[in-house]
């Protein structure tokens, strides 16, 4: 009955979600405000069916209902109560819902935050938000539907993948969802603004709030996605260039792109019809990162079920959303021209490079990851693409991007004096490089990739105190405790993400050419040496599991004779799905990871394990946590909620004007 | 309208056209290079017939399929049904190549045990699955106890199924488990097909 009531829920979700994307379009363009207004009442209604019947899911999930195909197929009656609840994003049809309700909360939270809007131009961005929900909601009810029984119901369920039984199974997916659904607010706001002609600094203000929480959320996701694969695939990587790994690194150099091209827009009214285009290529980069997850055109360890049906689905929402927009794009942008000019030396010249970088670069992640498909389509072979591809490609776009991107804040906006920038910039460049390659000696491992890896990092870092010194020193006068507080929280998320930049490439470059790693075989009591530390196996235990059975070994860490920590990696047995796994075990810290894992036993008795050392790996995720919060400071900055109810009707002015 | 507008436009229905024809494609499929060579040889112990073996060439001269399958295999559970359903009427005989039945299974601890006893263990278990999964389809199931057949034949993952044609020489490889489409679209016209030859 549950599941029955979480069908007809969906359904009725559709029919709310249609009504969205088609009554207030029409109220739009026919200017009748009673059929704008439907927008808000339909997105909330939306919202709460779905959230019903994801509920009705969960339910079904939580209390082991193997009557519905989905949790036979993906959960059993052991395994624990909160792997049981996220087994309900575990699978391909979970997961859209998933992403449907994502979508759902997103639009509510416009009726909500947005209320200052102009009628029509709110009723646009919901009409486009209520027809993208629209076609993953059929989606999901035509080729994918959560509810399907099976009758009589299995005695017993398959299990969630033992691989997603994991504390990151809890949060990768529901934030990875948020931030690639959450840039179809800015999708939704640019197609509005391309639909009413309208595309000034106000619609630039409106949008930027949405694209920092919507990149923020994905910057988030993509960080626990890697330090996920990084302790549970057990090889001590970071970073894989799996397709769909890249599915959600494209949007973000797009949405990274987009967040400042925004900032141009709004500020001196330039880049529009780029800044749009972006807004339209982040979006449609999410909805291609689906299509690649779902159809299964390309081999990944994320695929799920491969069902030609849905991708043949996919593609043409694909199509329609990505082909109308572009269309629209295409009929609507030249009327955008124009805006500020500015000189070679500006601000925004500084930017527009720093944004035809992170396109470039995310393009060639784009044709890395399809390249595989062009070939095999082409009837050329059948090759894969590597992480060589990538890197090849990727550090030398990236390089300029992270060099421009602190000399940009020393710019001044339309125009500046060259020699006046360079003078500011280049002792600290000279530094940077001169502080690079003396580290890559002073650590003994001189490689061009080294030296140019900490040649950076020590660019963003002294960059960093220049600006902020900088800044201060501009607010002459009052004390330095005032003059920090004067700084706008839209400052200090700048500066803080641009500085995570600096820590996230300390760790790459450091764990980069420093990493060391041995498999050895061990007997109890026998140890190993690794980069300075002593290893010794202590033997193996039994240690079942709820619904696995399990052999933990303990591991004694130790430097210059004194033991520091205890490693208890596993090797589990998950029943269900007769699958064994790797369960590392690691000590975390500030300066260096010491990772162990179990492997097989071996016939006398001796088990092969895996020693890692992994210097400034935790750097990488601090990083990303710096960039996550710099635009969290970035989207609190109060102007967004002052000047949105002041702005709105001067931009209208300025708009008629 | 520019042009220069346009190209967004033409670049992303490029792309949707490659995409949408990648759906065609499998990329899993790795061409095996023994397709068009004569199936590798051996001779091992049967599942059933615990007195008889089984070898490549008791089938001379007719065209049949080689299933690689185990009882630890999760997508054979999948494939199984469709295979009985077939082997009901199909034209051409199958037979099962059950691979590394104890020393595949993670689950067992295998060490030091000798061939009999893994011999005798690998039957008893693939019986009581056949006897669990809904039947037997197979005409006869060559025992692969330590895998070298799999590795002769280039296995990489189970179930995998060849077709062999009455000169011995394999002439498709299906990778991953049968599905009821694949029978009827890939594998009935190409065994159709090589019967017609003879």
């Amino acid at each position: 009955m549950i599941p029955e009531l979480g069908h007809f829920s969906l359904i009725l979700a559709l029919i709310l979600a249609f009504v969205q994307g088609v009554v207030p379009l029409v109220g739009a363009s026919r200017n009748r405000l009673a059929l704008m207004s439907v927008g808000r009442t339909a997105a909330q209604g939306q919202f709460l069916f779905i959230a019903f019947s994801f509920g009705c899911l969960t339910w079904s999930f939580i209390n082991s209902d193997f009557s519905l195909q989905l949790a036979a197929s993906n959960s059993h009656s052991a395994t624990p109560l909160i792997y049981r609840i996220t087994g309900v994003w575990g699978n391909h049809e979970g997961s859209l819902l998933l992403w449907s309700m994502s979508l759902a909360l997103w639009t509510v939270a416009v009726t909500v935050f947005s209320r200052n809007l102009p009628e029509i131009f709110m009723a646009r961005v919901l009409g486009v938000l209520g027809l993208v929900s629209s076609g993953f909601l059929l989606f999901l009810l035509v080729t994918s539907n959560p509810f399907d029984r099976i009758l009589p119901g299995a005695p017993e369920g398959r299990d969630l993948n033992p691989l997603l039984q994991d504390p990151g199974m809890i949060i990768h997916p529901p934030l990875l969802y948020m931030g690639y659904v959450g840039f179809s607010v800015a999708f939704a706001f640019a197609i509005a603004a391309l639909l009413s002609g309208r595309m000034d600094a106000a619609w630039a203000r409106w949008s930027r709030p949405w694209t920092t929480v919507a990149w923020v959320f994905l910057t988030a996701g993509i960080a626990i996605g890697s330090g996920w694969a990084y302790y549970e695939l057990g090889w001590g990587g970071w970073w894989f260039w799996d397709p769909v790994e890249n599915a959600s690194f494209m949007p973000w150099l797009l949405g990274t792109a987009l967040m400042h091209s925004l900032a141009v827009t709004e500020k001196r009214g330039a880049f529009r019809s780029w800044t749009v285009l972006l807004a339209i290529g982040a979006f449609s980069l999410s909805l291609m990162g689906t299509f690649l997850v779902r159809s299964g055109v390309l081999t990944s360890v994320h695929a799920f079920a491969t069902d030609p049906a849905r991708g043949l689905f996919v593609l043409a929402l694909l199509v329609v959303v990505i082909g109308v927009s572009l269309t629209l794009f295409a009929w609507r942008a030249p009327t955008l021209a124009g805006g500020g000019s500015f000189g070679l030396v500006s601000r925004e010249a500084s930017l527009l490079g720093n944004n035809v970088l992170l396109s470039v670069a995310c393009g060639s992640v784009l044709l890395g990851t399809l390249y595989p498909l062009f070939i095999d389509a082409l009837n050329l072979g059948k090759i894969s693409v590597g992480p060589p591809y990538f890197e090849t490609v990727f550090v030398p776009l990236m390089t300029p991007v992270i060099v421009l991107m602190m000399i940009g804040p020393f710019v001044r906006w339309k125009g500046d004096d060259g020699n006046r920038v360079l003078r500011k910039v280049v002792p600290g460049l000279v530094a940077s490089v001169v502080l690079g390659i003396g580290g890559a000696f002073a650590i003994g491992h001189v490689t061009w990739r080294t030296a140019l890896g900490l040649s950076l990092a020590a660019w963003v870092l002294i960059g960093s105190v220049q600006i902020l010194w900088q800044r201060l020193a501009d607010r002459q006068g009052a004390g330095t405790g005032s003059r920090l507080r004067g700084i706008p929280a839209a400052w200090w998320g700048m500066w803080f993400a641009h500085l995570g930049i600096g820590v996230f490439i300390i760790g790459v470059a450091l764990v980069g050419s420093l990493n060391s790693q041995i498999q050895v075989k061990m007997l109890s009591g026998d140890t190993a040496q690794l980069a300075g530390y002593t290893f010794t196996f202590r033997g193996v235990a039994d240690a079942p599991g709820p619904n696995y059975a399990a052999a933990r070994a303990t591991i004694d860490v130790s430097r210059g004779g004194v033991k520091f920590a205890t490693l208890t990696p596993e090797k589990r047995f998950y029943e269900a799905q007769g699958m064994p796994m790797t369960e590392a075990s690691i000590d975390i810290g500030p300066l260096r990871d010491v990772y162990v894992n179990l492997g097989d036993q071996l016939e006398d008795g001796a088990w092969v394990v895996g020693l890692f050392y992994r210097p400034f790996i935790s750097w990488i995720w601090v990083g990303c946590t710096l960039m996550a919060l710099g635009g969290i400071f970035a989207a609190a900055d109060r102007r967004y909620r002052r000047l949105a109810e002041r702005e709105a009707p001067a931009g209208a002015a300025r708009q008629a004007a | 309208m520019k042009a220069k507008f346009l190209v967004p436009l033409f670049i992303f229905l490029l792309l949707a056209g490659f995409l949408g024809y990648g759906l065609k494609l499998n990329p899993r499929e790795v061409p095996s290079p023994l397709i068009g060579k004569p199936a590798p040889a051996f001779r091992v112990p049967q599942l059933q017939a615990e007195d008889k073996s089984i070898s490549p060439e008791d089938l001379k001269g007719r065209v049949w399929l080689l299933n690689v399958w185990a009882s630890w295999c999760i997508s054979c559970r999948y494939e199984h049904p469709v295979l009985v359903d077939f082997a009901r009427n199909s034209p051409v005989p199958i037979i099962g190549l059950n691979y590394k039945e104890v020393r595949g299974d993670g689950a067992l601890d295998v060490k030091g045990i000798d061939p009999a006893t893994e011999l005798a263990t690998a039957r008893q278990r693939a019986r009581q699955w056949l006897v669990e999964h809904g039947g037997d389809p197979y005409m006869v199931s060559a025992v692969d106890l330590d895998g070298r057949i799999g590795i002769d034949y280039g296995v990489y993952g189970v179930p995998e199924t060849f077709l062999i044609d009455q000169q011995g020489v394999i002439r498709y490889k299906h990778i991953g488990p049968i599905t009821p489409e694949s029978l009827r679209d890939v594998l009935i016209p190409k065994i159709a097909e090589l019967q017609r030859a003879s």
